[in-house]
């Protein structure tokens, strides 16, 4: 279910909801898959008291892994060559998650895609690239 | 930081999936995969970060008999100078960067050698003095083929990010 060049134009846009209501469920399972267990991500006590947060927060990773089912939705499975964000915000508990891809530019079977992930307020939490091969 | 010994398995694919909320049977089933273009599991795009699991030295896991800086009956079981906050233990994660050679599946063994890259500085309005670091991990096979490149930016802020 690759992309087609031939269908494709600039300023195609793809979208999806990542996540409602974010639980810190989510975020425990993502520690223990990763096994990044910093304990600003599940430790409440620890994140207030020591670290100075009013709460645990996400991975930056959970997002961009989020951000990458989007992605690979859109371009299929096993089309990606490259991908890369900055975190621009911290993502919450609670947080409702919204990413879109953006062609902007498709040459030689290879699109390039600005990727934006925003939360529920608006604000920017990551933004990248992605670069897959389409057909 | 070095990897001796990342073995990609079904099972962690699976766990990490679902950790990402990604029901792409393609993590999944290894006979909707076999159907698919790709003909095999694969790993999910960001699954090079749980090599984590397999570095011996990782940091930011509890390790037998030694003290964890989390939180037990007290915020924090180590008693230590304060780091200068940002994040706790580790910093924040500032930016990631994967180049795919080859995607991953199940059977491959992977093998990392992380090399640290730029560094930089910045003042921050929500946080002080940043200071990036970055870190360049190469992944290869069991044949010595570089399969992923994958570039870390952490970054250490001089308090807490403002909210």
């Amino acid at each position: 279910m690759a992309l087609k060049a031939s269908e494709l134009k600039v300023g195609d846009t793809y979208s999806e909801c990542l996540v409602e209501d974010l639980s810190r469920t989510q975020i425990v399972m993502y520690a223990g898959a990763s096994g990044d267990y910093n304990p600003v991500h599940t430790d409440q006590l620890f994140t207030e008291k020591v670290a100075g947060y009013p709460s645990v927060f996400a991975h930056g990773m959970l997002t961009m892994g989020m951000t990458g089912r989007m992605v690979t939705n859109y371009v299929g499975d096993g089309r990606l060559t490259k991908y890369g964000v900055r975190f621009t915000s911290q993502v919450w508990p609670g947080d409702t998650l919204n990413s879109t891809a953006t062609v902007e530019e498709i040459s030689d079977g290879i699109v390039n895609l600005k990727v934006e992930t925003t939360n529920q307020d608006g604000a920017m939490v990551l933004s990248g690239y992605a670069i897959a091969k389409v057909d | 930081m070095s990897i001796d010994k990342f073995p990609i398995e079904a099972s962690h694919i699976m766990m990490f999936a679902r950790s990402v909320a990604d029901d792409n049977q393609i993590y999944y089933d290894e006979n909707y995969a076999k159907g698919t273009e790709v003909g095999s599991i694969i790993a999910p795009p960001t699954f090079p970060q749980a090599s984590a699991q397999f570095d011996p030295d990782y940091f930011l896991r509890p390790k037998v008999g030694e003290d964890w800086f989390g939180s037990g009956k007290e915020p924090t079981s180590v008693k230590r100078e304060s780091s200068g906050g940002g994040g706790g233990g580790g910093g924040l994660h500032a930016e990631q960067h994967f180049e795919y050679h080859r995607h991953l599946k199940p059977g491959d063994v992977l093998t990392g050698t992380t090399q640290p890259g730029k560094t930089w500085e910045k003042e921050g309005k929500r946080s002080g003095k940043l200071v990036f670091s970055e870190t360049v991990t190469e992944y290869r096979d069991q044949n010595g083929e570089l399969v992923i490149t994958a570039t870390g930016v952490g970054v250490r802020t001089e308090r807490p990010v403002d909210q």
